[in-house]
């Protein structure tokens, strides 16, 4: 999973204020180090506000798979045969992983993970819309692997020459286990189009409510992306918002004629010129309610977590005190 | 398929397949990140274990997701709820000490795809030991809180391990033959080794009390109905179709 910028557009940044106080001799040298291609590594001079669109990019990027476990995880009780579950399990546990990987690489940058896990739970920290939207059948799961994850993909093989080493090497490893994601996720669909006639009728219900939060997960339009350029200035970013929607939709929408579903879109249509598909307005109103905390079940996902850090302190808690108890005991000893 | 065998085949491949579906309810709800993956992680391995008890019985998919409770086979450990954290370590604890014994014997099975499904199953259950021996220790040796919970969930739990070890006349002619295990040649081993745990986690072995039995026979909880009602619903609702 990922998440792109997700800041409300009314909300300016302001990394010009930031960039000002910084000694112009550094700065000249890191943005020649980027440039040139160089990782940036966690003991290296940085601007402020490149630390801070990375502590903040990378922790939405944790916090959503960790929130993406809910929505999966709704699921894995239910999953329809063995190897489903089997393979559904290993997933979710995959974007475990993954989280952990991203809380680990986003802590060199000086935050730890209990304080950007009190930013989520506070609501101060976003994670991706779309785990916002409910997983209504089976085939939402198929939904997710096929269109989520094949976004995330698209999203994250350029970051794994993102400028800051520690992302970019998080990302590698990531990278693979979601190919296997979208993999399982197309495969579940494929089976279902193929089906019967409810089991069809899942397969394009959920194509059609995944679409467009699924387009929206590249984020805001390029014009009204305030961070991107910064970001890409200093290689945070490889490519702008606008053009990772394009690359998805010119890959997904073959995939989905080929097991004869069809994509919610009536303006969707080749264009040849282009060599690319031409497609409808995305409704951001949309994304930016689900931004703000406005989708179906983005009071829900929160409760969950929330609820399963507090009833699991005293677990914390006593993990804590048993492991002092032992350097207690060893240096008695 | 002779029929002794593959009741045999389901009593193991229910027992990882509950549990399997017990702590995969968990997934995105444990205390800490770090304990989501573990706990997916070993129900992971509990499905993968079912799938290969329930091939030799039959059809895997058909076992798991179209018998009711009657049919099913487990122990009654195995379906008990999460509960707290303490309760879901307790029951990993009683099961896991007892399941890594017991493939462990079974490798040494005359069936020759009981013996290799269990000697797979027994590198991965020996961790599943191993973690849940660990949080024993630490919540029994932790705080005054964790304690009181560590009792209270092996207060609970305790009365279905004595079903463990329970032999009837399905098993035994298995037993003569060399195909199934004997647990009662397990119970001083694992007897030492709870107690050995307890005693690191400075808690009592709870007093013995009258064991509660008839998972094995299809006499189960009321907990059993829900689970499968949960887990078989979607080739249930729609029987006939493929997945």
């Amino acid at each position: 999973m990922y998440t792109t910028e997700l800041e409300d557009k009314n909300k300016k940044p302001a990394p010009r204020e930031v960039l000002v106080a910084e000694d112009p001799a550094k700065l000249v040298a890191f943005e020649a180090r980027v440039a040139a291609d160089e990782f940036i590594e966690p003991k290296d001079w940085m601007p402020a506000a490149y630390r801070k669109t990375l502590v903040r990019q990378m922790s939405q990027h944790a916090h959503s798979e960790i929130v993406g476990m809910l929505p999966e995880g709704n699921w894995i009780t239910r999953a329809p045969s063995l190897r489903r579950k089997a393979v559904l399990l290993a997933k979710v546990q995959d974007e475990g992983g993954h989280g952990l990987y991203l809380y680990a690489a986003a802590e060199t940058l000086g935050t730890s993970r209990e304080e950007m896990i009190e930013a989520l739970h506070s609501g101060r920290a976003k994670y991706s819309t779309i785990f916002n939207y409910p997983t209504l059948t089976w085939a939402d799961i198929g939904a997710i692997g096929w269109l989520v994850d094949g976004a995330a993909i698209l999203n994250q093989v350029p970051l794994q020459r993102t400028s800051y080493g520690p992302y970019a090497r998080a990302m590698v490893k990531i990278c693979k286990e979601e190919s296997f994601h979208q993999r399982q996720g197309f495969e579940i669909m494929t089976v279902l189009a193929g089906g019967s006639p409810e089991q069809r009728r899942m397969a394009q219900d959920a194509l059609d409510r995944w679409w467009w939060p699924s387009l929206m997960m590249f984020g805001p339009p390029d014009d009204n992306s305030p961070n991107t350029a910064q970001s890409i200035r200093w290689r945070i970013k490889r490519e702008t918002n606008d053009e990772l929607r394009q690359k998805f939709v010119d890959v997904t929408v073959p995939q989905a004629d080929a097991i004869g579903l069809k994509v919610p879109d009536p303006k969707l249509a080749w264009n040849e010129a282009r060599g690319s598909y031409d497609f409808g307005p995305v409704d951001w109103e949309e994304f930016y309610a689900v931004v703000r905390g406005e989708g179906l079940v983005a009071k829900d996902r929160m409760k969950a977590r929330v609820a399963a850090w507090e009833d699991g302190a005293w677990v914390r808690e006593a993990a804590t005190a048993h492991a002092a108890k032992h350097v207690v005991k060893a240096a008695a000893e | 398929m002779d029929r002794a065998l593959s009741d045999y085949a389901m009593r193991l491949g229910d027992d990882s397949l509950i549990l399997g579906q017990r702590l995969s309810e968990w997934c995105g709800h444990a205390p800490m990140l770090e304990l989501d993956l573990s706990l997916a992680n070993i129900g992971l391995d509990l499905v993968g274990q079912a799938t290969h008890f329930l091939m030799l019985a039959g059809d895997a998919d058909r076992l798991a997701f179209h018998r009711d409770v009657l049919d099913f086979k487990n122990c009654l450990l195995v379906e008990q709820p999460n509960g707290d954290f303490a309760q879901t370590i307790a029951r990993q604890f009683l099961f896991s000490n007892w399941q890594e014994l017991q493939l462990r014997e079974l490798s040494g099975s005359a069936n020759e795809t009981l013996a290799s499904i269990a000697a797979k199953a027994v590198k991965e259950v020996s961790y599943h030991a191993r973690f849940a021996n660990e949080w024993v220790v630490r919540l029994g040796d932790g705080t005054d809180e964790s304690r009181a919970r560590m009792v209270q969930a092996l207060e609970w739990m305790w009365r279905f391990g004595d079903e463990l070890f329970d032999v009837d006349a399905q098993l035994d002619p298995l037993i003569a033959e060399r195909i199934a295990v004997d647990p009662r040649e397990l119970r001083a081993e694992w007897e030492a080794r709870v107690t050995k745990t307890l005693a690191q986690a400075t808690l009592d072995v709870p007093v013995p009390r009258r064991g509660a039995r008839g998972g094995r026979m299809g006499h189960h909880s009321e907990h059993l109905g829900h689970l499968l009602a949960t887990m078989q619903f979607l080739p249930r609702a729609y029987p006939g179709t493929v997945w």
